[in-house]
């Protein structure tokens, strides 16, 4: 802001000596005197509603704080598509390019995931019921993640190479891993749950101090 | 290859208060405001179209301008009959200072009206100025000199 303001008194000094506005100097300076003051952020809000309303969102975004940190969630018409870790700037990115660039900060279509989420941090739900779009994810991995949905709960674990197994690949923990990497609906689809064989953490994209705290909270670890 | 767009967030977090202080300069406050919605909705609408990602702010601004022009002719088929006071757009006068300047820009024709706010009031360069209102940069020049011409008789020095 401050950087644009004084970019903008330089110019102001310097710009404005064309021919035939040298007489015209004290208007322009009342013309950029003027100004508004307003709330822009409110009248966007608004037109966003407006806009939603009309169909027009394709992906709905707000950041929201929990125990874990913030997140940021995202949500087409279908469910909730996307929750990243952190303030996500690239996460919207690849929202863009992958799903629309009709990418908009739309907090009222988060309601649902954000109360199950507040629900689920006070240890008052176990399984979450809002709808998931899942369309940033494809073949294989979807499937694996599909599973590990329906058939890993709340306080329960599972290995790479068992999960491999219930979806009928015994030999594809490798690319059950790299599901669980991609999962692009993290807590709600539970890939916190998938470990190593012998209960060794493995990886988390949140980070393992998150995937610690998530196994904690939900008693499937101790201490 | 198809176009990398930003997100169009990116587009509101980046242009917005210029947009709405564009808007504002030109109709008024109260029709400002409605503007700027519409303006935000139908660039929403039309974004997943763009071409390229040269000049989204250009692009927005030039559906604002169309806004504008839009306004000025329904406010011509609507007018009043000879005789009635002209129609003046409501001040609110905390919103913007020097209401009576303000007042005179309101009454400029619109293409003159969109120049004049985006030379003075944003500080826009002439060459873009020209793409928003779809004319030559000469035009653009004339156009702002045309319109600063016509408030110096209208507004007391």
């Amino acid at each position: 802001m401050n950087a644009t303001n004084s970019t903008n008194e330089v110019r102001r000094r310097s710009d404005h000596q064309g021919p035939g506005e040298g007489e015209v100097h004290d208007l322009g300076e009342r013309l950029r005197r003027a100004d508004t003051a307003d709330d822009v952020a409110a009248l966007v809000d608004a037109a966003l509603r407006r806009a939603d309303a009309e169909g027009l969102v394709d992906v709905g975004w707000v950041v929201e704080d929990t125990p874990i940190g913030p997140l940021t969630l995202a949500a087409t018409s279908t469910g909730v598509v996307r929750i990243g870790f952190g303030h996500e700037e690239l996460m919207l990115d690849e929202l863009a390019s992958e799903v629309s660039p009709r990418v908009v900060h739309l907090p009222a279509r988060l309601d649902a995931v954000r109360r199950e989420l507040e629900e689920y941090f006070a240890g008052r739900r176990r399984s979450f019921d809002v709808p998931v779009d899942r369309r940033l994810s494809r073949g294989y991995r979807r499937a694996v993640l599909e599973a590990l949905s329906r058939e890993v709960p709340y306080g329960q674990t599972v290995s790479y190479k068992e999960l491999a197994e219930r979806t009928g690949n015994p030999n594809a923990s490798r690319a059950v891993g790299s599901a669980m990497a991609t999962n692009p609906i993290p807590i709600v689809v539970p890939c916190h749950r998938v470990l190593r064989t012998g209960g060794a953490l493995g990886g988390y994209g949140g980070g393992l101090d998150t995937k610690v705290w998530l196994l904690r909270h939900e008693g499937a670890l101790l201490g | 290859m198809p176009v990398t767009l930003p997100p169009f967030q990116s587009l509101l977090d980046s242009h917005a208060p210029d947009l709405h202080r564009f808007l504002v300069a030109a109709v008024g406050a109260h029709d400002g405001d409605d503007l700027f919605q519409e303006t935000v909705i139908s660039a929403l609408r039309s974004y997943p179209g763009l071409r390229h990602a040269d000049n989204l702010r250009g692009w927005l601004f030039t559906i604002a301008h169309r806004k504008i022009i839009d306004q000025a002719r329904r406010r011509v088929r609507q007018a009043v009959p000879a005789g009635d006071p002209p129609e003046v757009p409501h001040l609110d006068a905390d919103r913007l200072v020097d209401v009576e300047l303000w007042d005179a820009v309101r009454r400029l024709p619109p293409k003159q009206r969109s120049a004049v706010v985006q030379r003075y009031l944003l500080d826009r360069p002439y060459a873009e100025i020209a793409a928003v209102i779809g004319s030559s940069e000469d035009a653009a020049r004339q156009n702002v000199r045309a319109g600063l011409q016509r408030l110096r008789q209208e507004v007391t020095p």
